[in-house]
């Protein structure tokens, strides 16, 4: 893996970051209307200027019990990823930073990570920032799956 | 440069001269002495041959070549168009089709057109012992060989009764200074009349570019054997052919633009992607329309940021009125620009119609009416396979054969009608042939033999609904199984294809005398007319398609029958869906009054109760996008003026 810039962002306690190619905007919290019947951490979909767009919440994809309500630093992150837009609600997003490639370390490299969603883990002034793998939080499919197989060699 | 954008325009124009051809062809077939269309499918042909060579697609280059050779000899009166030349130039039509097909979905097969190849030859006058590939080439490129400024002196020398005259000239392949031979020729025809025009150029020629044949055109007073003979003279040198060239007018065929080179082409073959996408060509005026309005739309919105900046509160009531009326005109127009004129579905017919009544022995006539009724896009890609259904039922089922005609005193030539117009907010295609009409009888025995409906239930049914099993699965009233109709699938494939369109088909039948099949279809499917309604705290939207009546109960009055809830209605008991608790949205218990919204699904009924009707609206659909599809009773999302998103009701998948 190169160097990448990313949008890092809190969640709960930790501190995530996706890759700032996937990132379109980011907005304030809007009103969500929500879909029935729906995958439960599909919160629902939001108006962005005209287009409708889906949200997800990622404690609820992350298995995250403790709700928080929505407060001044509460952001929606509008990502594309495989020419998919989609919103992701954050507790407040912190940075853009670049990660050199020797500060990125494989996920397995760590060994009480094994959560599928990770992609790798960057360390930037101590802190330690969990990179997002967004094609496994989207379910959209095994294409992901060969980028991380070839980085492992 | 960009290649799949030139792709498309290919793609596009070349369909659009695939129909040229075969309106063409059949248009000669019914007036054979016609020169309007022969003139008008060796332009089409011309035109593809032309854009093929430019995208590299040497099959269909070759193919349209052989077919403009053949077409230049019946355009010139060589040779006459029978039968058999026309089917041969519909096969030759089909299979041009066929690699258009390929090339849409990026398959690299190749078919096999030798065999037309070799029939095509055939017929155009074999007896030629000169090279036919070549003297086609010169005789089919002459018309754009000829830049403005030769066609006016052709017309001119016209005028005053020279004649014009193409010559191809052969030199001997031993020939050791072509370019003296060439001098020689020039020479003697200037002796005797004026040269207009060489091809290749006299440079090329007095450089040697070119291989052992060349085309002149000139003008003279003397007739053809003077210059036969005067051309003999010169030795390595013969007349492949010297014609009497006319020029016409109409013949200005378009120039196809052959400027890439080898190279470029090859690239592009190599680059045809499987993704083509869909394109709308749009009317020009249209587009400009659309311009002005987006123009007065930037003003008015600087108009609104000035007025934010002073706080002038009675012009921002006036520029928001204005913006509403650009807005509403900008939706018009860009509906507008989706709407596709459904001519481009009618105009495959006449070619089927001529090939499937051939197959058959049937002699029917195609009346098409309203070609120009305009179609939303998506709609106009649905609509052509049951049409198709529907005429091949008219013509196999119908109408009947000639002699059975006559004997019943009717015109022996069937008559089949297909009618498109515009009735308020939808269009009615209309498919009327005047045959034997459906034995209701006939319904009935096929009805029960195939297990539609039971004996009694046959007894309850007036005529009407009997006619109506024919759209019922697994009905078909064929007899026999022929190729062409009568597998079984049938109209009920029709009418759920029609339904999935939102729209509607009817029947009328008279024995003896014909059947009518109604199509009634919305004008778009993008923008819909809906109620509004309300669960607890959420606001719905259901199409006013669906909706029979809307009335407000109390709680009370919501009897239960088996676990299922229902209400009476004007005497007919109505299944309740509570869709507060299907959306788990709450909000349904304290209130003593509810609303119940009655929609349809075919014959079906239901009540949907909601906890309020907020109101009917137009709304544009909007899809949720690949993460959300699939929601059972979720048809997709609308924009609310106040810019919340509602959820449109599938309400067909309610019960």
């Amino acid at each position: 893996m190169d160097d990448i810039q990313i949008v890092a962002f809190r969640l709960a306690n930790e501190e995530y970051g996706v890759n700032i190619l996937n990132v379109q905007e980011i907005i304030r919290p809007t009103l969500v209307t929500r879909v029935p019947k729906a995958q439960s951490y599909l919160t629902g979909v939001i108006n962005l200027r005209g287009n409708v767009v889906p949200v997800v919440n990622l404690r609820k994809r992350f298995g995250i019990n403790e709700e928080k309500n929505n407060d001044n630093n509460t952001r929606i992150i509008i990502l594309n990823v495989s020419d998919l837009k989609v919103g992701i609600i954050v507790d407040s997003v912190t940075e853009v930073q670049r990660i050199t490639k020797e500060n990125i370390e494989e996920p397995n490299l760590i060994e009480f990570l094994d959560n599928k969603y990770v992609q790798a883990v960057g360390k930037h002034d101590n802190r330690l920032i969990i990179l997002l793998d967004l094609q496994e939080i989207l379910e959209l499919g095994s294409e992901n799956n060969d980028k991380t197989a070839n980085s492992k060699e | 440069m960009n290649k799949s954008e030139y792709m498309e325009l290919f793609i596009e124009e070349t369909r659009e001269h695939l129909q040229l051809l075969n309106e063409g062809l059949l248009k000669i077939e019914k007036k054979p002495g016609d020169d309007g269309p022969i003139n008008e499918i060796f332009r089409a042909a011309h035109t593809m041959k032309g854009m093929a060579a430019t995208m590299g697609f040497e099959q269909i280059t070759e193919l349209t070549h052989k077919m403009e050779s053949l077409l230049v000899k019946i355009r010139e009166k060589d040779l006459v168009l029978s039968s058999a030349i026309s089917d041969l130039l519909f096969a030759c039509v089909d299979t041009l089709e066929q690699m258009l097909e390929n090339i849409i979905q990026g398959k690299k097969k190749e078919i096999d057109i030798s065999y037309l190849i070799i029939q095509l030859n055939n017929f155009e006058n074999p007896t030629h012992n000169i090279n036919i590939d070549t003297i086609n080439e010169l005789a089919n490129n002459s018309w754009k060989e000829l830049n403005e400024y030769e066609q006016k002196v052709i017309i001119e020398a016209q005028k005053q009764n020279l004649n014009i005259y193409r010559c191809l000239i052969n030199i001997s392949s031993d020939c050791v200074m072509k370019s003296v031979r060439v001098f020689m020729v020039f020479k003697s025809l200037e002796a005797i009349g004026e040269i207009i025009k060489s091809v290749p150029s006299s440079q090329d020629l007095e450089d040697e570019k070119f291989d052992n044949q060349f085309t002149v055109y000139f003008v003279s007073n003397k007739d053809k054997e003077n210059i036969l003979k005067i051309i003999n003279q010169i030795s390595e040198i013969s007349i492949g052919k010297l014609e009497i060239y006319s020029y016409d007018n109409t013949e200005n065929a378009e120039n196809a633009d052959v400027g890439l080179d080898q190279e470029e082409t090859k690239e592009i073959t190599n680059n045809v992607k499987t993704k083509i996408h869909q394109t709308v060509r749009v009317d020009i005026n249209k587009l400009d329309n659309l311009m002005n309005l987006v123009g007065e739309l930037v003003i008015n919105k600087t108009r609104l940021e000035q007025i934010f900046r002073t706080n002038d509160v009675a012009s921002l009531n006036e520029t928001v009125e204005q913006i509403d009326r650009i807005t509403t005109d900008l939706q018009n127009v860009v509906m507008n620009v989706r709407m596709v004129p459904i001519e481009q579905v009618f105009n495959r017919f006449p070619r089927m119609v001529r090939d499937l009544s051939k197959e058959l022995g049937k002699e029917v006539n195609l009346i098409l009416e309203g070609k120009e009724t305009e179609l939303d896009r998506t709609v106009i890609d649905e609509i052509g396979d049951p049409l198709v259904h529907l005429l091949r039922n008219a013509i196999d089922h119908g109408i009947e054969n000639p002699e059975i005609r006559n004997g019943k005193g009717k015109n022996k030539v069937g008559t089949l009608r297909l009618i498109a117009r515009q009735e308020g907010n939808s269009v009615v295609i209309i498919v009327q042939d005047d045959g034997q009409g459906i034995s209701l009888n006939k319904i009935k025995e096929k009805s029960l033999e195939k297990g539609v409906v039971t004996n009694k239930e046959l007894e309850q049914m007036d005529q009407n609904s009997i006619l109506n099993l024919i759209f019922s699965p697994g009905f078909s009233t064929a007899s026999t199984i022929t190729d062409v109709s009568g597998r079984g699938v049938g109209l009920d494939v029709v009418k759920s294809k029609i339904q999935a369109l939102s729209g509607k088909v009817y029947v009328e039948n008279r024995e003896g005398e014909g059947t009518k099949f109604t199509i009634k279809l919305p004008l778009t499917l993008a923008i819909i007319q809906a109620l509004l309604v309300k669960l607890g705290t959420e606001i719905y939207a259901v199409p006013l398609a669906n909706i029979d009546e809307t009335t407000g109960i109390t709680d009370d009055l919501i009897k239960n029958i088996q676990g299922q809830e229902v209400m009476v209605l004007r005497g007919k008991v109505l299944p309740l869906i509570r869709l507060s608790e299907i959306f788990e949205a709450g909000g349904t218990e304290n209130s003593e009054e509810v609303y119940v919204v009655v929609v349809r699904k075919g014959e079906k009924q239901i009540g949907l109760v909601v906890n309020e009707l907020i109101g009917q609206q137009e709304i544009v659909i909007t899809s949720l996008g690949k993460l959300l599809l699939g929601i059972p009773g979720i048809a997709g999302a609308a924009i609310l003026g106040d810019g919340k998103v509602s959820l449109i009701l599938d309400v067909g998948t309610l019960f």
